[in-house]
């Protein structure tokens, strides 16, 4: 429970007393001062990230000497612009289904491998690999077997040499299908972690009382592990709303536009068109979404821990 | 730690049990096939490499061609100081968020001081912020510092991916420290100091092993960062491996898997020797039990 932690006994009550040899403002400072590298290195982004932010309010390009202070006229180039709403369309819908599947298939691999049996055991031990590759690697691999002319991918399914998992109708859902292949393990380990710090009593005493397996999960374990289900939730929504690295390398944002997501927008208007005020602008808007995101989330997420908490107790 | 079986209704229902073994050995196929066909493909002579046929003769050139001169003028890359520049960076930018996290997370785990929460929650919101936001200004700052292309340049920008991990991690370690330990040491007569390097920091080794393996894979599967903040000089296997897809000409399909395979293993073997903690800390960053 570390996101917005109110449930916590306060810290006052676990420092160590000591003698009075040190003032008592040296030590209320403690903290802020162990804290002061790290702050230091928040400031250290702080100035690009508003430097970015400030990109957006100029008309800074490639080849444009005069930079000057235009307001909003980028946001509102942006806003007026049909790119924006269609790539705000494609994040969404990239974001969403890749989360939702995500979380099922993890959920269902956690309560696969819970179990003592040989195979959830040794498999448990595999379960971690996808994640220690890089996702542009993993996209990269991908690729490969997605071809429709030597990909192994069409042979093996039979498919033969008509199917294209990176056209303009399936690019979208093949990158989807990487981010599921490379992120279900982080959801299944969190949750796997989570049913774990279970207590045992409950569902001992509802197996004595002859509950059903259906039953348990629902009405004991998914209760329970409802917080941990949302952490993950939060960490793949808002990772997969700035997704970059997957679909640059399997598709770079195509065919057409089918895959451009917003950071992908953002990347080509800064870097391959050199425009960075509306690559700025872009970055912006999306740091906005993410951050309302993640507001709500935190939010429900607090909400669940507290009931979680009240009902462990 | 000892197992225990939650719902043991599954036990009892042997269907239902192989039922579940079953679908518990496809997802496994789903999540290995991928490896274990590149591995195949990086074994493959140039003419092979379009057969989508398991039986082939195996070859180890394409790995010495990848790391080789012959692989630097096919892709103007050289994957083997890409290797170390990774190396290098990753190792150095573990070593930076450790010294700057590890007081934060002290700090942040022992105390309730005012700014905490808001200061983690901060610190959390700039692993959700688009990277370009901050790329660009960073790109133009690093042209004006010279630190463009240089390793130094990759050490400070994958730190700030990796300095939150630490504290984050670390936090709940320290949280989870009975603070009666160090008091104890207090009333020996340690000062604060010298109770929080024989006390507390020991206790928490698995923590910090666990937090320094997690951000150095966090920084070496990074892509975006040095994609756009280096060039030849100091660019990273990441950028390295893409290269061998090749923009223009020819695609090296086997290459590209021998590459993608070198990738990967140093992450691999490092996560593989300390799984258990790995998992620990990767759980307990985003969840306190």
């Amino acid at each position: 429970m570390t996101l917005a932690d109110e449930t916590a006994p306060t810290r006052e009550a676990t420092e160590p007393a000591e003698p009075p040899r040190v003032p008592a403002w040296r030590r209320g400072a403690r903290p802020y001062l162990l804290s002061i590298p790290a702050l230091a290195v928040v400031v250290g982004i702080l100035y690009p990230f508003l430097s970015g932010a400030y990109y957006s309010l100029l008309d800074y390009s490639a080849g444009n000497t005069h930079v000057k202070l235009v307001w909003f006229r980028n946001f509102a180039d942006v806003l007026s612009d049909g790119g924006l709403w269609r790539s705000v369309g494609v994040t969404v819908e990239y974001a969403l289904i890749a989360t939702a599947v995500e979380t099922v298939l993890g959920v269902g691999v956690a309560l696969l491998l819970n179990r003592s049996t040989l195979i959830g055991r040794i498999f448990e031990k595999v379960l971690i690999l996808p994640l220690m590759i890089a996702p542009v690697i993993a996209a990269t691999m991908w690729k490969l077997m997605f071809d429709a002319n030597f990909g192994i991918l069409n042979h093996v399914l039979g498919l033969g040499h008509t199917f294209n998992w990176l056209s303009k109708d399936h690019a979208l859902y093949s990158a989807i299908l990487v981010d599921v292949w490379v992120y279900t393990p982080f959801v299944a380990v969190l949750v796997l972690a989570g049913i774990r710090s279970l207590p045992a009593e409950p569902f001992e005493a509802s197996d004595v009382d002859g509950a059903s397996w259906w039953y348990m999960f629902r009405r004991l374990m998914l209760p329970m592990i409802y917080p941990y289900i949302l952490v993950a939730v939060i960490f793949r929504l808002m990772d997969c709303l700035k997704i970059f690295d997957i679909i640059y390398a399997l598709t770079a944002g195509g065919p057409g536009t089918v895959t451009t997501t917003l950071q992908i927008n953002a990347f080509e208007d800064s870097i391959t068109h050199f425009n960075y005020s509306r690559g700025s602008t872009y970055m912006f808007l999306l740091w906005v979404l993410v951050f309302i995101a993640a507001r709500f989330l935190v939010g429900v997420l607090t909400k669940a821990q507290k009931r979680a908490a009240g009902t462990e107790g | 730690m000892a197992r225990r079986e939650l719902m043991p209704g599954q036990k009892r229902v042997s269907a239902g049990g192989v039922v579940a073994d079953t679908v518990t050995v496809l997802w496994f196929i789903f999540a290995l096939f991928p490896i274990v066909w590149m591995f195949l493909l990086s074994l493959k002579n140039n003419v092979q490499q379009t057969s989508t046929y398991f039986g082939f003769t195996p070859t180890w050139t394409n790995y010495l061609t990848v790391l080789g001169s012959k692989g630097e003028q096919l892709t103007s890359v050289d994957f083997k100081s890409a290797v170390l520049t990774s190396v290098l960076a990753c190792a150095g930018a573990t070593a930076v968020s450790l010294v700057v996290g590890i007081p934060a997370a002290y700090a942040a785990g022992r105390w309730k001081f005012r700014g905490a929460e808001s200061l983690m929650f901060n610190m959390l919101s700039f692993r959700f912020a688009p990277e370009l936001m901050v790329i660009v200004p960073l790109f133009v700052i690093y042209h004006y510092l010279h630190l463009f292309d240089t390793t130094v340049g990759l050490i400070w920008v994958l730190q700030l991916v990796t300095m939150p991990l630490v504290v984050w991690i670390l936090r709940s370690y320290f949280q989870d420290l009975a603070p009666e330990l160090e008091q104890a040491a207090l009333l020996d007569g340690y000062t604060r100091i010298r109770a929080f390097f024989s006390v507390a920091l020991p206790l928490v080794r698995p923590g910090i092993a666990a937090a320094a393996l997690l951000a150095f894979i966090f920084a070496w599967n990074n892509y975006i960062f040095p994609l756009i903040l280096t060039d030849s000089n100091a660019t990273t296997v990441t950028v390295a491996v893409t290269k061998f897809l090749g923009g223009g000409g020819q695609a090296y399909y086997n290459l590209t898997a021998a590459a993608a395979l070198l990738g990967v293993l140093p992450p691999l073997v490092l996560a593989l020797c300390i799984q258990r903690y790995l998992v620990r800390g990767l759980s307990f960053g985003a969840v306190k039990s």
